[in-house]
C-alpha cells in the first residue's frame, strides 16, 4: 500500500528557524530517507513555501473564485494533490480552472513548491 | 534542533499573538509584556519535562493573564481588570486549555498591536523602537546597539513611545477602515525602515544589525497574513525578499560592499528569489500598482539575470519610469538613467540628470554616475571634476576605491593621447 504523509507544523515557526537550524533538521531528516530511498520506496517528497505564498481558486461556484490566502475553510477534506509544472501563478491557475471544470465542487489551494525530490518509487509499486 | 531552541523558535512565533491577546485583556503595554515575560518563563521550566502544549499561543495567553492578575492582586493596584465572571474558570492552567481563540480574535489582537506601535503619535523612530521591542521581542540591549544609540537612551525612547501611548489615551479599540488603510501604509512603512535600517548596515556595524531584515521580513509576513489581498504587503514582501537573497554576495573578504555588477551570482539564495516572484506573481493579479510593487519588480529583474549582461534594462527602464508617477523622488531618477544609459546610451542618461545636480548637490551617486556617463561620451576634463566631487562625498572606502579607477583610467587615457 502508498501511503501519503501530509506534513504540519507552525510555520512561524519554522520559518524563523536560521539556516543552520533548518539545515539540521534536513540533515537529520535525509537520514530517514536514505535508506527508504535506496530501497525503491521513497515516493516524490516536496517542501512546500509559507501560506503567504498561496492563492486559493474556490470551484463550488461558476465560474470559480480566486482568492488570495491559503485554503481557510474546515467543511471541506484534503483528498489529493497534483505537482504540475507551470509557467507562473496565472497559469497554474488556467490548469486549475480546466481541473475545476472537470470536477466541480470544493477547492484547490495552488502553493508554490520551495522543494522537490523525485524519489525512487517505480511507478508499478501501486499494483503491489 | 536543541530542545531549547525549539522552544525559542515557538516563542518567538507565538509573541505577537499572545501580546495582542494580553494588550486586549489589560489595555496596558507593561502589563501585557510583563505577563508574557512570566508566562515565557514558566514555559521554560514546563515544556522540557511535560512536552510543548498544542497550542502555544493559547497555552501563553492564559498561563501570562494568570500571573499578571497575580501580579496585579498582589501589588493591590487598583485597575481596571477583566470581570470575575470572564477568568474564573481559568484556574487550572495546566489542564487542557478551554478557551478557543477564532480566527477574528486573532487578527484584531496583532492589528492592534501592531497598530498602537505605528500610532500616527509616534515618531517613527518610536515606532520602531516599540515595535522591535514588544512585537519582535529584542532586547533594548540588541536595539539600541543596532541604532547605534547608548542602551540608556533607547531604553528611555521606548518609555516615552509607552507612556505617550498610555497617556494619549490610544483607543485600544481596532481603528476604522478608512483609517485602517492609513494605519496599514504606516506599518508597512516602519517594517521597510527596519530592513533597510539593517540592510545598508556597512562593514562595521553589520553583526549589529544582522537581526533587523530578519525581524522586517517577519513582521511583514505577520501583516500579508493578515491582509492577505493588499498587493502593496505582497510587495513590500517581496521586494524585502529579493534584496535579502544578496546578502552573502554583497560584501568581500575585506567588508567593502560589492556592487550589483560584480557579485557572485552564484551566491543569491534562490529560495528567497523564488519566493519573492512568486508573492509579485500574485501581486500583479490585482492590477492596481503601488511603488512597493514596482522596487520589488526592479529587484525581481535583477534577480532573474543570470549574468549581468543578462539584465532586461529597457524592462527596467519603464519600471522605473512607472516608479517615478508613483513616488517621484531624485534619487528614482537617478536610477532610472542608470537604466536609460544601458538602453539609449550615456546622451539621454545626462539629460535626464543634469536638471536634478541642484538637488542631489550632497549625494555621491549622482556625481559617482555623471562621471561615469561623462567619461563614456569623452569629455574626459568634465569627467574628473564630477569624479573628484564624488569621491569628497564618498562614505565608504570602497566607494573611494571605486572613482579612484575611473580616475586611474582617465589619466591613463590621457597619457596614451599625449
Amino acid at each position: 500500500m502508498l501511503y501519503a504523509f501530509l506534513c504540519y507544523n507552525n510555520e512561524d515557526a519554522v520559518f524563523s528557524w536560521s539556516q543552520e537550524e533548518d539545515d539540521a533538521v534536513m540533515r537529520a531528516l535525509h537520514e530517514v530517507h536514505a535508506p527508504l530511498q535506496r530501497a525503491g520506496r521513497l515516493g516524490p517528497s516536496v517542501r512546500l513555501m509559507p501560506t503567504t505564498a498561496a492563492t486559493t481558486l474556490r470551484k463550488d461556484c461558476d465560474p470559480p473564485l480566486v482568492l488570495d490566502g491559503p485554503y481557510a475553510e474546515t467543511k471541506e477534506q484534503l483528498l489529493g494533490f497534483y505537482v504540475i509544472d507551470c509557467e507562473n501563478l496565472e497559469a497554474a491557475l488556467d490548469v486549475a480552472k480546466d481541473l475545476a471544470k472537470a470536477n466541480p465542487g470544493g477547492a484547490y489551494e495552488v502553493r508554490p513548491l520551495r522543494g522537490f525530490a523525485p524519489g525512487s518509487l517505480a511507478p508499478e509499486a501501486m499494483a503491489r | 534542533m536543541s530542545e531549547f531552541a525549539w522552544i525559542d523558535a515557538a516563542l518567538t512565533a507565538a509573541r505577537p499573538q499572545a501580546i495582542g491577546a494580553l494588550l486586549r485583556y489589560f489595555r496596558d503595554l507593561d502589563l501585557a509584556e510583563e505577563a508574557f515575560q512570566d508566562a515565557s518563563l514558566r514555559a521554560l521550566r514546563s515544556w522540557p519535562q511535560n512536552g510543548p502544549p498544542r497550542d502555544v499561543a493559547a497555552w501563553l495567553i492564559m498561563v501570562g493573564r494568570n500571573a499578571a492578575i497575580d501580579q496585579v492582586r498582589r501589588r493591590g493596584r487598583q485597575e481596571a481588570l477583566p470581570d470575575e465572571a470572564a477568568i474564573s474558570d481559568l484556574d487550572d492552567v495546566e489542564t487542557p486549555l478551554a478557551e478557543r481563540l477564532d480566527g477574528a480574535d486573532y487578527r484584531d489582537d496583532v492589528l492592534r498591536l501592531l497598530f498602537i506601535c505605528c500610532h500616527p503619535g509616534l515618531p517613527a523612530t518610536q515606532q520602531i523602537a516599540l515595535a522591535l521591542r514588544i512585537v519582535s521581542g529584542l532586547s533594548v540591549k540588541q536595539i539600541a546597539r543596532a541604532f547605534m544609540v547608548g542602551e540608556t537612551a533607547m531604553e528611555r525612547r521606548v518609555t516615552r513611545a509607552k507612556a505617550r501611548i498610555a497617556g494619549a489615551g490610544v483607543p485600544f479599540e481596532a481603528p476604522n477602515p478608512a483609517e485602517r488603510a492609513e494605519r496599514l501604509a504606516a506599518v508597512a512603512a516602519m517594517i521597510y525602515l527596519v530592513f533597510n535600517e539593517g540592510y545598508s548596515a556597512g562593514a562595521a556595524e553589520r553583526d549589529d544589525k544582522a537581526a533587523l531584515p530578519i525581524e522586517a521580513m517577519r513582521l511583514a509576513r505577520l501583516l500579508l497574513r493578515l491582509y492577505p489581498a493588499e498587493p502593496e504587503i505582497m510587495g513590500l514582501m517581496a521586494l524585502m525578499l529579493l534584496h535579502h537573497s544578496r546578502s552573502t554576495s554583497r560584501f568581500d573578504a575585506a567588508g567593502e560592499i560589492i556592487l550589483l555588477d560584480d557579485q557572485d551570482r552564484r551566491l543569491w539564495d534562490r529560495r528567497m528569489i523564488a519566493e519573492g516572484l512568486a508573492l509579485i506573481d500574485k501581486a500583479i493579479r490585482h492590477r492596481q500598482r503601488g511603488p512597493y510593487q514596482v522596487q520589488a519588480a526592479i529587484a525581481a529583474m535583477h534577480a532573474r539575470a543570470l549574468r549581468p549582461q543578462d539584465t532586461d534594462w529597457a524592462h527596467i527602464d519603464e519600471l522605473y519610469a512607472a516608479l517615478e508617477q508613483l513616488a517621484p523622488s531624485p534619487v528614482v531618477t537617478l536610477n532610472r538613467a542608470v537604466a536609460v544609459s544601458k538602453v539609449r546610451g550615456a546622451e539621454p542618461a545626462l539629460a535626464m540628470i543634469e536638471p536634478l545636480g541642484e538637488r542631489l548637490a550632497g549625494y555621491f551617486h549622482f556625481f559617482g554616475l555623471k562621471g561615469a556617463l561623462l567619461m563614456q561620451l569623452g569629455r574626459a576634463a568634465e569627467a574628473r571634476d564630477a569624479f573628484n566631487q564624488a569621491i569628497a562625498l564618498a562614505t565608504t572606502p570602497a566607494q573611494a576605491t571605486h572613482i579612484r579607477q575611473h580616475l586611474d583610467q582617465l589619466a591613463k587615457d590621457a597619457a596614451l593621447q599625449n
